[in-house]
């Protein structure tokens, strides 16, 4: 069945893949919003311990949608992940320890003789939620601005300063893209613990929260995706690249499937947004998570079709990398293709594992009397 | 090059695979032994059986967390640390990771909420099935990543790409059923069930020990000793295959695991000797300072033929041809040499567009495509892994096997026999194998990686090729922020495991 198809419609498919795991990555993100407010949230122990128990039961879902994002990367466009992880090194660095401190910080926080102490585990856990995120929007953001780096003759490629990433802090696209993801992420969190729990103070606690984040994010949203479309971007044609004024708001006119796929998104999120602040709806999450999804397809769409670098080379723009130039064999996209007809299959338990365990909403009872709570 | 780089580069990689070894045996084990002891609850009814499950299941949340954050650092190294071998041959190891993502980190992750707060949620029988399937789910994570390393011992199944300069894969399923893979894959699980059954002994004789928990130790002592005795047989004659799998495919490893400079028919053993450390490759010094050898068994174990011919190290680095067809390390390099010289002229024609110069130079290249790998290496002793620290690691290894063995199977008597609370000495024995158990996974790991060296993927990619081009100050300092790091995570693992362990099983 996938045999038959091209290279570059193979090409073209798994840049769907990858953006549609991206988005379903973006969307887990909640968990990490969370980490945020879980003081902000909570004024007893008590309450703390709800939210920790509601994030605590989702943070390795996205986790692991972290790794398969990594690995899916690295399976279909081996070459991408080749020269952004091993050229921005410090950022991915950065990244990666943010999030070795949150995978043990659910267990060992309450955990007696843990060593470092409560604090410093809930300190992790805003670490992976502030700093982790806001760099992960960093290194995303730089796909559209570009990196120092060159290749040789063998593909080989190396990064031509030695902040190996750093550098990308400088630009006020990638750092304003980093905090709108960051309080999406938040704005996520007030959505679902509006939903996952049944404690009234801590419900309308994260309410109030909504409100600014939800503020903060739709501004700084309008800001950034404003940049974006004025933008110049990196267009190919045959192995030649060259600088395209608004590429980017040239691809979102040319292709009316991501644009609408854009705008739906777009929409649903912000009436996620509206039907819990003036209609006191609890679903919010479901259309704000829907809509982020669609969303992040939609822009990172920009990048991998119509023509378009994937990975502009700030260095030297011939290097730069496209769907084409980066990606596995026929071959390989073929089989890849193959195993990616079980993605819908997780998705399928992961939904029914969850539909049985969040049957009933989390309260502090439930949570008190769990032998093995966080 | 900077100098040093590819060291450090080593270095990081070795430091955070052996912190994830440290973690992931247990995983393997432990999971199939809850998963039985919760088979025996849901049978019987016993609610004794469901305290002792939800025990040993802290103790594995606890190991688990950690295991998650040292493999997420293994999984994006590849990219971070070897760039350069994540394009040359991503195209085939990638494939397998990412597999390993989708088949097995989900279910076990999904599972794994079910197993630890579901036990009100779902149905008894709906809670073993997840137990069960976060036992599965791990042990596929395995098989995928033995898959991935299994074709850097043994690549097959890809052809060389001249104009993307990379290996491309051609056959999946020789990367899949690869022989080596599941060797290896069987004796690593394998060692994971002994590491857990160990665990589980050795928790339950310090129990013994101090007279705590007496029933549910005992049991938990019988579930162990019996599954760590199926468990290191298998074990044994996994870790054969796997030496029978190294004497086909990496002549270099098998020689340095056996400490032999010059090849022999009907060769022997070492069962236990010193290495001089004086010798040198190509002199004439004895190999040992004094050993103890079993006659033919090294031809016996590794080819299955008493009279087969086992190539020592000198014959690999200073060639045979006129007997055994063993062609010298100088002369590879120096095809090597040529198959590069021909893959650039390649390219520049191609740049040229002269399809004459194109085609004559890659057929020149095909024809020593085999060697490219050697062409970057530069003296022909570097074909030799480190003798020493593959040897003892090797031996060291198999004694410690034979040892859990026995171990298992003396325990399990006592047991059943019913007076294993009074053979204290057995007991403290018991004890102190938890971290021998640990030592031998380690050094089995010793055995594999560094017993490959100088190659990343062996014969096709030296290290030294596969690094990222950054700084070495960058590795260094990732590096000690990793040593850092996972120290102190691992201190806390330790005290909060221990903590458990003194507050016992009825809390749990
Ligand atoms: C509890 C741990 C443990 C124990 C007791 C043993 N092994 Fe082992 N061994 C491993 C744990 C291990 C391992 C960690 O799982 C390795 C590392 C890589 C691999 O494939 O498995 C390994 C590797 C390994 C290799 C190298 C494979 C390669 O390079 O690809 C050989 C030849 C053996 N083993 C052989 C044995 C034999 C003959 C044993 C006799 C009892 C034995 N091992 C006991
Ligand atoms: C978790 C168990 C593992 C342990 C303890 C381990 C150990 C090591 C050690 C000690 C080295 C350094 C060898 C040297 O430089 O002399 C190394 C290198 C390496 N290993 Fe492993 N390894 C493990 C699993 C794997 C697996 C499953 C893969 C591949 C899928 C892999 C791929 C590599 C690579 C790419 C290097 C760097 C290149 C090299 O030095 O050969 N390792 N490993
Ligand atoms: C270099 C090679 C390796 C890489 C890249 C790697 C990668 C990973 C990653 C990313 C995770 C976290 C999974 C999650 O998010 O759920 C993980 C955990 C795990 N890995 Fe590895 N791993 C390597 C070596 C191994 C080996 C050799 C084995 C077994 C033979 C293994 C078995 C496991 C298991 C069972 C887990 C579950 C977590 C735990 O043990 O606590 N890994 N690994």
């Amino acid at each position: 069945m996938f045999e038959s198809l091209s290279l570059l419609t193979l090409q073209q498919y798994w840049w769907f893949v990858i953006t549609l795991l991206g988005g379903l990555f973006v969307f887990m993100m909640f968990v990490q919003g969370g980490q945020t407010l879980l003081n902000t949230l909570s004024k007893t122990e008590t309450e703390k311990n709800v939210i920790i128990a509601s994030l605590g039961r989702k943070w390795e879902l996205t986790f692991t949608t972290l790794v398969m994002f990594g690995g899916a990367l690295f399976a279909a466009f081996p070459l991408l992940y080749a020269v952004s992880f091993g050229g921005a090194y410090y950022v991915w660095m950065a990244i990666l320890f943010c999030f070795i401190l949150q995978a043990v910080s659910y267990e060992y926080r309450k955990k007696p003789d843990n060593f470092l102490g409560q604090k410093t585990y809930e300190t992790f856990l805003y670490l992976n939620g502030s700093l982790g995120i806001i760099l992960i929007g960093i290194a995303l953001a730089t796909f559209y601005t570009g990196a120092n780096f060159i290749k040789n003759d063998m593909n080989l490629s190396s990064w031509t300063n030695h902040s190996y990433g750093l550098e990308a802090v400088l630009n006020p696209f990638n750092v304003l893209f980093g905090f709108v993801i960051f309080f999406l992420a938040r704005s996520q969190a007030s959505l679902y613990f509006i939903n996952a729990i049944n404690e009234e103070k801590i419900v309308g606690r994260a309410r109030k929260q909504l409100t600014i984040d939800a503020s903060l994010f739709v501004v700084l949203f309008l800001v950034v995706a404003g940049m974006l479309l004025l933008m110049s971007g990196v267009a190919y044609h045959q192995e030649s690249f060259s600088i395209v004024e608004y590429k980017f708001l040239t691809n979102l006119i040319e292709t009316p499937t991501i644009l609408a796929l854009l705008l739906a998104g777009v929409v649903l999120v912000l009436y996620a947004f509206y039907i819990t602040l003036f209609r006191r709806s609890t679903k919010g999450i479901w259309f704000s998570g829907t809509g982020t999804v669609l969303t992040v397809v939609a822009l990172l769409s920009l990048l991998g079709y119509n023509q378009t670098a994937i990975y502009p080379s700030l260095a030297d723009i011939n290097c730069s990398l496209n769907i084409e130039n980066s990606s596995g064999s026929h071959y390989t996209l073929t089989a890849m293709s193959y195993v990616s007809l079980f993605v819908p299959v997780v998705l399928g338990y992961i939904y029914l594992v969850w539909k049985s365990m969040d049957k009933e909403k989390l309260t502090s009872q439930e949570v008190e009397a769990d032998h093995h709570h966080y | 090059m900077e100098e040093h780089l590819v060291d450090w580069s080593r270095a990081q990689f070795a430091l955070t695979a052996l912190y994830h070894w440290l973690f992931v045996p247990l995983t393997l084990g432990l999971s199939f032994i809850i998963a039985i002891m919760e088979t025996i609850y849901v049978k019987t009814g016993n609610t004794v059986w469901k305290e002792i499950s939800k025990f040993w299941m802290t103790l594995f949340a606890i190991n688990f967390a950690i295991g998650l954050a040292t493999g997420i650092i293994m999984e994006f190294e590849f990219g971070t640390n070897w760039s350069n071998y994540a394009w040359i041959v991503g195209d085939i190891f990638g494939a397998p990771l990412a597999i390993e993502g989708i088949m097995a980190f989900f279910m076990e992750s999904t599972f794994f909420a079910i197993m630890f707060f579901g036990w009100d949620k779902v149905s008894k029988k709906m809670h073993l099935l997840s137990t069960w399937l976060v036992a599965i789910g791990s042990n596929l994570s395995a098989l995928w990543i033995l898959v991935a390393n299994g074709w850097m011992q043994n690549p097959v199944g890809m052809v060389f790409n001249p104009d993307t300069a990379r290996f491309e894969m051609n056959r999946f399923f020789d990367v899949l059923f690869n022989p080596n893979a599941y060797s290896k894959f069987l004796h690593t699980v394998g060692s994971g069930y002994v590491m857990g059954a160990l665990f589980v002994v050795g928790i339950s004789a310090w129990y013994l020990l101090k007279n705590k928990e007496g029933v549910k130790a005992k049991k938990s002592m019988v579930v162990g000793a019996t599954f760590g005795l199926i468990t290191s047989i298998f074990l044994i004659f996994t870790g054969d295959e796997a030496a029978h799998q190294v004497a086909l495919n990496q002549p270099s490893k098998l020689a340095a695991m056996e400490g032999l400079y010059d090849g022999h028919r009907r060769a022997g053993i070492v069962a236990i000797g010193q290495l001089n450390p004086d010798k040198k490759i190509g002199d004439t010094q004895e190999e040992f300072l004094w050993s103890l050898e079993i006659p033919q068994a090294l031809s016996i174990l590794g080819f299955h033929d008493a009279n087969a011919f086992v190539p020592g190290i000198n014959e690999l680095v200073y060639g045979d041809t006129d007997e055994h067809h063993i062609e010298s390390a100088s002369d590879k390099i120096a095809k090597g040499k040529i198959a590069i010289e021909s893959l650039k002229a390649y390219k520049k024609a191609k740049k040229e567009a002269d399809p004459l110069a194109a085609e004559k130079s890659l057929a020149q290249f095909r024809a020593y495509e085999k060697y490219f790998g050697y062409g970057y290496l530069e003296n022909p002793e570097d074909i030799i892994p480190p003798v020493a620290l593959t040897f003892y690691s090797f031996h060291i290894m198999v004694g410690l096997g034979t040892w859990f063995f026995a171990l298992f199977f003396f325990l399990l008597y006592f047991a059943m026999v019913g007076k294993i609370e009074k053979q204290r000495m057995l007991l403290r024995l018991a004890v102190l194998s938890i971290p021998l158990g640990y030592l031998a996974g380690e050094l089995g790991w010793v055995v594999a990686e560094v017993g490959r060296q100088p190659w990343a993927i062996f014969e096709m990619l030296p290290v030294g090729m596969a690094t990222s081009q950054i700084s070495t100050t960058a590795v260094q300092t990732t590096f000690w922020l990793f040593a850092v790091i996972f120290t102190g995570l691992l201190i806390a693992e330790i005290r909060i495991m221990l903590k458990q362990i003194q507050i016992g099983m009825g809390e749990h």
